[in-house]
C-alpha cells in the first residue's frame, strides 16, 4: 500500500473489521479514498485492492457502476440537478439549462478551474422542494435561477465551507470502535479461510 | 394532519428540530420498545409483528410477520435495512432517516432480537449525506446508551449495528442487488431461485431484508401491541402509512395516514394535505405509486390509499408515492423522462432492459422534439410487449429482476390515455406544449 496516508489507511482498515468479509468495505473504502483525494485515483483502487483482497480491476468494475464515485477528477463542488419526474413538474429543465450557461460547461462536465462539476441526476428523494439540487450529496433547497446564481457565489467564495464539505468527505461523523458482540472473532475466522482459499486457488494457477 | 384520528406512528416526533437526538428521542418514550421487547421471547415478539399484519413498505407489500416466519424455521444469519430509496418521487425513508434515526435503529434492534441475528447492516442511498450522519451518530449514541453491542440492556443479548453506504444506483434498492452491493461488487440483482436473500442471502447466508419504514413502525407495535396496529386501517391494509405527494400541488410533502381509509382525493385536495392543484389547473392524471406504476385519470381520484384497493384498479400503492401532473403537463414529455431514467438504471444484465429501455427512450424523444413518424406508436407498444409480454398489469417478466417490467407502465398509460396528444406531436412535428 503506498498511496493510501496513514490516516486513510487506518480508517480504512478499521472499516474492513466490521465485515465478516473484507470485500464488503470496498465501496465505503472507495468514499474514504474521494475523501483523500477528491476522486477515485488508480493508486487510490490499487490500495484499496490490497486491502479487500480482490484485483484493482475488480475495485474498477463495481466502482464504475456507481454514479458517486468518479475514476475521472470532478471539480470541488458536484453540482447535481434532478430533472426526474417530480423537478421536470418543478421546472428543473429550465434551472438546468440555466446552471448550463452559467458554467459554460454542459451536463457532465466542469469548468477549467476545476471549482464546479455540474451533473444531471435522477430523483435524489428530495421532491417536496423541486427543482432538488444537491452540492456534494448535500440538499439546496428551493432554487430558482437567482437562488442558484447566489448558490455559485458562496460556495466559490467559501461562505457555505461548513455546510458543503469539499467533494468526497461524505459523512463526516464517525463510527466510535469496532464490533462488540462477539461476531468480530468470527468475521476473522471467516476472512482467514477465504485468504487461505485464495492462496490455494493462486498456487493452483500457478502449478498450471 | 390525517383525516382520521388515527395515531401518528412513525412522525410523532418530527415536529421538533432536534427529533434526531437521543435525548430527545428518550424523553418521547424511545428504547422503551426495545426494553419491552427484551422482556418477552424473540417469538413472542415475533408474534406481535405477526398480528400487525404489517405490509412491508418498500414497495412490494409482502407481510413483514411472514417474511419472518420463513426465516425462523431455520436460523437466520443477517439483517439488512434496505435505505437505498431511489424510486423516483419516493421521499418518505429520506424524512424517517434524517429526522428520526432513532426510531430506526430501535426497529433494527427489536427485529434483530426478535430474528436473533448479531449483526444488522443499515445500508443507506450515498447521496443521503445527512442521513448518513445522523444514523451514524445514533448508532454511536446507541452503543453508548447500551442498547446496541454485548449484552444489551443487560439482556444477555448481543448485536452489533453497521451503517453502510451506498454509493449511487437506483437498482441497488432491489434486495439482491442492494446484497451484492454490500458484498462490495456491482448491483447486478440475482436470479430467484435459487437466491432468494431468505435462503442464500448476504455471504449466501439467510438474510431478511427489510425497509426502513417499515423497521421504524416497529416500536409502537411493541409498545402498543400487534392488535392495537392491526385495528387500523381496512383489509390487509392494516396501520398507518407514508404517502409522498409531489408534482403539482400546493402543498407536497409526505403525509402519514391511516392506511385504506383516505381516497386519492383527500390527499390531493384536502387543504391539511396536498391542498389541490397549483395555479388554477385541474388534474389531468396522476401516478399513485411510484414510476414503475401504471397511472391513473382524474375519475379515479375516490379510490382508497390501500394495497388491494388500488391493485384492484390495476395499478399498485408500491412505495406510496403519488405525483399529480396538472392540464398543463406534456405527457409525451413525462414518459419519455421516466423511459429515460429506467434506461439510465438499468443494470445491464438482460438484454429486453438493456437494450429495450434504450430504443423505447429514444423513440420517445424523437416524437418529443417532432421528429416522430405514425408507426412509433405501434412500435412503443412492440418493444414494451418484449419487455413484459402482454402488457399485463401484475406484469409478466422476460427479465432477473423487476425493473424491465416496470418501464412499459408509463408509456402504455401514456398511450392509452392520451394517444391523442402523441399523434398532435407527430403531425405537427413539434410539441405543443413549446
Amino acid at each position: 500500500m503506498s498511496h493510501f496516508s496513514r490516516e486513510t489507511a487506518e480508517r480504512a482498515r478499521a472499516l474492513v473489521a466490521l465485515y465478516p468479509e473484507r470485500r464488503s468495505a470496498l465501496i465505503p473504502m472507495c468514499h474514504l479514498a474521494q475523501e483523500q483525494d477528491g476522486w477515485l485515483t488508480e493508486e487510490a483502487m490499487e490500495d484499496i485492492a490490497e486491502l479487500c483482497g480482490v484485483t484493482p480491476a475488480e475495485v474498477r468494475g463495481t466502482a464504475t457502476f456507481y454514479d458517486m464515485l468518479h475514476t475521472e477528477p470532478v471539480g470541488e463542488y458536484v453540482i447535481s440537478v434532478c430533472t426526474n419526474i417530480a423537478c421536470l413538474l418543478g421546472g428543473a429543465d429550465e434551472l438546468l439549462e440555466h446552471a448550463e450557461e452559467r458554467l459554460g460547461v454542459r451536463a457532465g462536465g466542469s469548468t477549467t478551474d476545476g471549482l464546479f462539476t455540474l451533473e444531471e441526476a435522477e430523483c435524489l428523494a428530495d421532491c417536496d422542494f423541486p427543482p432538488c439540487v444537491q452540492v456534494n450529496s448535500r440538499f439546496v433547497r428551493r432554487q430558482s435561477a437567482e437562488d442558484f446564481d447566489r448558490l455559485l457565489d458562496e460556495l466559490a467564495s467559501g461562505a457555505l465551507a461548513d455546510e458543503v464539505p469539499k467533494h468526497g468527505t461524505l459523512i463526516r461523523v464517525r463510527r466510535d470502535g469496532g464490533l462488540r458482540a462477539g461476531r468480530s472473532e468470527v468475521a476473522e475466522e471467516r476472512r482467514a479461510m477465504s485468504a487461505a482459499q485464495a492462496e490455494r486457488a493462486a498456487a493452483g494457477k500457478d502449478a498450471s | 394532519m390525517a383525516l382520521t384520528d388515527a395515531p401518528r406512528i412513525v412522525t410523532s416526533r418530527m415536529g421538533r428540530d432536534d427529533s434526531h437526538t437521543l435525548g430527545r428521542y428518550l424523553e418521547a418514550g424511545g428504547y422503551d420498545g426495545l426494553h419491552k421487547a427484551l422482556s418477552m421471547t424473540p417469538e413472542a415478539v415475533a408474534a406481535e409483528v405477526d398480528e400487525a399484519s404489517l405490509l412491508g413498505r418498500g414497495g412490494a407489500g409482502f407481510p413483514a410477520g411472514r417474511k419472518w416466519s420463513m426465516l425462523r424455521k431455520a436460523p437466520v444469519t443477517y439483517l439488512v435495512i434496505n435505505g437505498d430509496e431511489s424510486e423516483p418521487a419516493t421521499f418518505k425513508d429520506h424524512l424517517l432517516i434524517e429526522r428520526d434515526p432513532h426510531q430506526l435503529v430501535e426497529g433494527v434492534l427489536i427485529a434483530a432480537y426478535a430474528l436473533q441475528v448479531t449483526q444488522a447492516f443499515i445500508y443507506i442511498r450515498g447521496e443521503f449525506a445527512l442521513g448518513l450522519e445522523r444514523v451514524t451518530q445514533a448508532v454511536n449514541d446507541a452503543y453508548a446508551h447500551g442498547a446496541i453491542g454485548s449484552d444489551i440492556f443487560g439482556s444477555g443479548f448481543s448485536v452489533d449495528v453497521v451503517v453502510h453506504p451506498g454509493a449511487g444506483a437506483y437498482i441497488c434498492g432491489e434486495e439482491t442487488a442492494l446484497i451484492e452491493s454490500l458484498e462490495g461488487k456491482r448491483g447486478f440483482p440475482r436470479i430467484k431461485p435459487p437466491f432468494f436473500p431468505a435462503v442464500i442471502g448476504l455471504y449466501g447466508e439467510p438474510t431478511v431484508v427489510n425497509n426502513v419504514e417499515t423497521m421504524s413502525n416497529l416500536p409502537w407495535i411493541i409498545n402498543n401491541g400487534g392488535a392495537a396496529f392491526a385495528g387500523l386501517g381496512l383489509g390487509r391494509s392494516t396501520g398507518t402509512r407514508l404517502f409522498a405527494l409531489s408534482g403539482h400541488v400546493r402543498n407536497p410533502g409526505v403525509f402519514e395516514l391511516e392506511m385504506a381509509k383516505t381516497t386519492f382525493r383527500d390527499l390531493i385536495y384536502a387543504p391539511t394535505l396536498g391542498g389541490g392543484i397549483t395555479g388554477g389547473n385541474t388534474l389531468k392524471a396522476f401516478i399513485p405509486g411510484g414510476v414503475s406504476a401504471p397511472w391513473f385519470g382524474p375519475d379515479q381520484v375516490d379510490l382508497a390509499l390501500g394495497q388491494d384497493e388500488v391493485a384492484e384498479a390495476g395499478s399498485m400503492l408500491g412505495s406510496g408515492s403519488i405525483v399529480a401532473m396538472d392540464s398543463s403537463t406534456c405527457m409525451v414529455r413525462a414518459a419519455w423522462r421516466i423511459t429515460k431514467f429506467f434506461s439510465r438504471e438499468s443494470c445491464g444484465q438482460c438484454t429486453p432492459c438493456r437494450e429495450g429501455s434504450g430504443w423505447l427512450e429514444r423513440v420517445l424523444y424523437r416524437i418529443e422534439h417532432g421528429g416522430g413518424r405514425e408507426e412509433d406508436l405501434d412500435l412503443l407498444l412492440d418493444v414494451s410487449d418484449n419487455i413484459s409480454p402482454g402488457l399485463a398489469w401484475p406484469p409478466q417478466q422476460t427479465t432477473i429482476c423487476v425493473l424491465g417490467p416496470s418501464i412499459p407502465s408509463s408509456i402504455n398509460s401514456a398511450i392509452s390515455m392520451f394517444r391523442d396528444e402523441f399523434l398532435v406531436h407527430i403531425k405537427e412535428g413539434a410539441c405543443p406544449y413549446g
